[in-house]
């Protein structure tokens, strides 16, 4: 921290020095001959973080204050950087796909959503209904538990501590899902390319849809009431960082961070994918654009995902759970017990992989968090010769200067919380 | 196209690349339409002027700039691709524009159409070392403070030159150069029935002369002896080895069974002319079938 504190009790008097500094000084007269008080501030620059509970994991922000008004912030980015992206090019499809996962650690089956619809466009892959049903159900399971931490952490950030305790209850009943699933509970490893690694048993879908109609309302609406209408909360975020419509276009906004600038705009209604087409659901939009506005889409949205989850329940089909193309997907376990031919299969897909023709598309769907791409280059190989990943808080994050600009330095921490930044995601 | 990846406009795809053809002009060196993506080539020096075109052309309208990604090639001639990503909010249409660049000709730096390209720009520098020109703040982004070289380069090793850990000694954090316990591994799945131009460990030794006495799985008349220039001993007459008649296999006399008569071709049958090389070959070749003593 650097601390530039001028007093003019300290300083010689004007006239008697030839120090430039003083005299660059003299020109500014308030800085030599205060109005009010006995003291004369320049600029504060201050770090928030890299370690700070508020700022949602590793950021570091130089932030100039002027007083307690922030004049300019810098995010310093990258200190989670693993090279996720320079690893995929030395690993097969198949291999790469866990580093999704450890993307947005806090929504991974959307990470892994992207990936396996770019290989899958790549391959002109056909995937069974069931399978783009459950991957529909999981990707909205994964939106309500995202936006659980969320919800929680935003407010806490900005002083409440009840509702995220209660959030988090909800949170770890998405997560158990999860484990029921896929045998992980963060790290899922859940959709494949071609469908999902393993069939939902019946009794997982069952508690998923009684949990829809009593757990997951009563928490949320309870943990919701406390906050919503809460005066402290509302001082604490409306009109705090509003952002126009035209600067959420410019600056690259996606997710509910365009929706709460009031744009209509959700990749799951104008873009869909696997089976959003079906769905019946609505996109909550906000009128200001300020952090109350993030904050409440996201709360609509949780509502909305869980009637996308009652009606995948619904109207889900029987049938394969993954693309019965032999040379993608992997036979299971108890075909290869009396198929020679699953054996040879499962053997080059397990350690070749598949040949991926060349080409390069973009795909881009909706995380959680905004709209999270995958730019994968394929050369024909078993190895993607490139995948950049779009993380949604580049763009949000860049856009943190020119929206904590006028606010106070309290105001950084719901900013950031209305941004939903996640650094697994972020630093890639 | 059967995968359910996002359905966005894309039979708009055509009229796209017209209507660009038309804004761009010149700044346009090529289009084309591929896995159901449009990209365009633009021109390195016009790029901003084409960027804007695309932005405010009604018919175009990509008003959001999603991604920038750089992607190597260290094979061209400019090794470096920078792809744009577009999104047209109102035409529910993406597309990819291209330019290439090398590591010392700077591309305009597009922040002037899109504020969102600083942060994106600067890590394509500090991936690729990609220079863009007008950028007001072209530091590194992602990689770590005075990190030397561009990770994402092909040529820069995936281990990387440096490891940090800390020191108990110097009480702070020190960098060293990279140890592995062990080699990196990388396999490539080149098949060499389909043409890997390489040769793998040990392939090596086939080109060499074999020695004298060696095993070999190839035939006698095809080794190259070591020795072969000084023993230039005429060869026995190199005749095929083949069996087209019982009285070839060594089984005793052919039964009553009529052998088909072929016309005589190259490949005449001469058992007895085989058996010589042949002793002579499992003679030097197999040594260990000499009784021990």
């Amino acid at each position: 921290m650097t601390d530039e504190t001028i007093t003019t009790d300290t300083a010689p008097p004007i006239g008697t020095t030839d120090d430039p500094y003083l005299e660059q000084l003299l020109g500014d007269k308030d800085a030599i001959d205060p109005t009010t008080g006995d003291v004369a501030i320049q600029n504060y620059t201050i770090n928030f973080g890299p370690q700070h509970p508020a700022a949602h994991g590793v950021l570091r922000l130089v932030m100039e204050l002027d007083g307690e008004i922030i004049d300019r912030i810098d995010p310093h980015v990258g200190l989670l950087h693993r090279g996720t992206e320079k690893l995929i090019e030395y690993k097969t499809y198949a291999q790469a796909l866990p580093y999704m996962d450890r993307l947005d650690y806090c929504s991974p089956l959307c990470m892994e959503h992207s990936f396996v619809l770019a290989v899958e466009k790549l391959l002109d892959l056909e995937v069974p209904l069931r399978a783009q049903y459950l991957r529909v159900l999981f990707a909205e399971l994964t939106r309500i538990s995202n936006h659980m931490l969320n919800i929680g952490s935003h407010v806490m950030d900005v002083g409440a501590m009840t509702p995220n305790l209660w959030l988090f209850e909800i949170r770890e009943d998405c997560l158990n899902f999860f484990e029921r699933v896929s045998g992980a509970r963060m790290h899922s490893n859940y959709f494949r390319v071609g469908g999902v690694h393993q069939d939902a048993p019946l009794k997982l879908l069952a508690d998923i849809g009684d949990w829809l109609d009593t757990r997951l309302p009563r928490l949320f609406e309870d943990a919701m009431s406390l906050v919503v209408d809460n005066r402290i909360f509302k001082q604490r975020n409306v009109d705090i960082a509003v952002v126009s419509r035209e600067d959420a276009i410019r600056w690259g906004f996606s997710g509910p961070m365009i929706r709460a600038a009031g744009i209509p705009w959700d990749l799951r209604k104008s873009q869909p994918y696997d089976v959003y087409d079906r769905m019946d659901f609505e996109i909550p939009v906000g009128t200001k654009g300020d952090c109350y506005d993030r904050f409440m889409v996201r709360v609509e949205e949780v509502r909305q995902s869980a009637r996308i989850i009652k009606q995948c329940l619904a109207e889900m089909p029987e049938g394969p759970i993954a693309s019965l193309d032999r040379k993608v997907v992997p036979p299971k376990r108890g075909e290869m017990k009396h198929s020679m031919e699953a054996l040879i299969h499962h053997f080059k897909l397990y350690t070749e992989g598949y040949h991926v023709p060349a080409g390069e598309v973009y795909v881009g769907t909706e995380s959680p968090k905004g709209e999270f791409g995958i730019y994968m280059v394929a050369d024909g190989s078993n190895k993607p010769y490139r995948c950049k990943i779009r993380p949604t808080a580049f763009s949000h994050l860049q856009a943190m200067d020119f929206m904590s600009r006028g606010h106070m330095l309290a105001d950084t921490t719901a900013i950031l919380g209305a941004i939903d930044i996640v650094f697994g995601e972020c630093d890639r | 196209m059967r995968a359910p990846a996002p359905a966005y406009a894309a039979d708009l795809n055509g009229e796209t690349i017209e209507a660009a053809t038309r804004a761009l002009g010149d700044m346009l060196v090529r289009a084309q339409d591929r896995v159901g993506e449009v990209t365009l080539y633009v021109d390195r020096q016009q790029l901003i002027p084409a960027m804007i075109a695309l932005r405010d052309t009604p018919g175009l309208e990509y008003q959001q700039l999603m991604e920038i990604a750089g992607v190597d090639y260290p094979d061209r001639e400019e090794r470096f691709e920078c792809v744009y990503c577009l999104l047209s909010l109102t035409r529910n249409h993406r597309i990819q524009v291209r330019v290439n660049t090398d590591e010392v000709k700077p591309v305009p730096s597009v922040t002037s159409v899109w504020p969102v390209a600083g942060w994106l720009e600067r890590e394509v520098y500090d991936m690729y070392g990609v220079l863009f020109d007008g950028n007001p703040d072209l530091r590194r982004i992602l990689t770590d403070y005075g990190f030397r070289g561009h990770p994402q380069r092909k040529d820069f090793p995936l281990t990387g030159y440096v490891e940090l850990r800390y020191s108990e000694e110097a009480k702070r954090v020190v960098y060293e150069p990279v140890q592995l316990a062990q080699d990196f591994r990388t396999f490539d799945f080149m098949s060499p029935w389909e043409g890997a131009e390489y040769i793998l460990p040990g392939d090596e030794k086939g080109m060499l002369p074999e020695a004298k006495g060696a095993p070999t799985p190839l035939k006698a008349d095809e080794i190259k002896k070591a020795d072969a220039e000084q023993s230039k001993k005429a060869d026995p007459a190199p005749t095929p080895k083949a069996t087209e008649t019982p009285a070839d296999t060594g089984d005793g006399k052919a039964t009553k069974a009529k052998t088909p008569k072929k016309p005589s071709t190259a490949k005449k049958p001469a058992p007895k002319k085989v058996a010589a090389p042949k002793a002579k070959t499992a003679a030097k070749s197999a040594p260990a079938k000499e009784p021990k003593k």
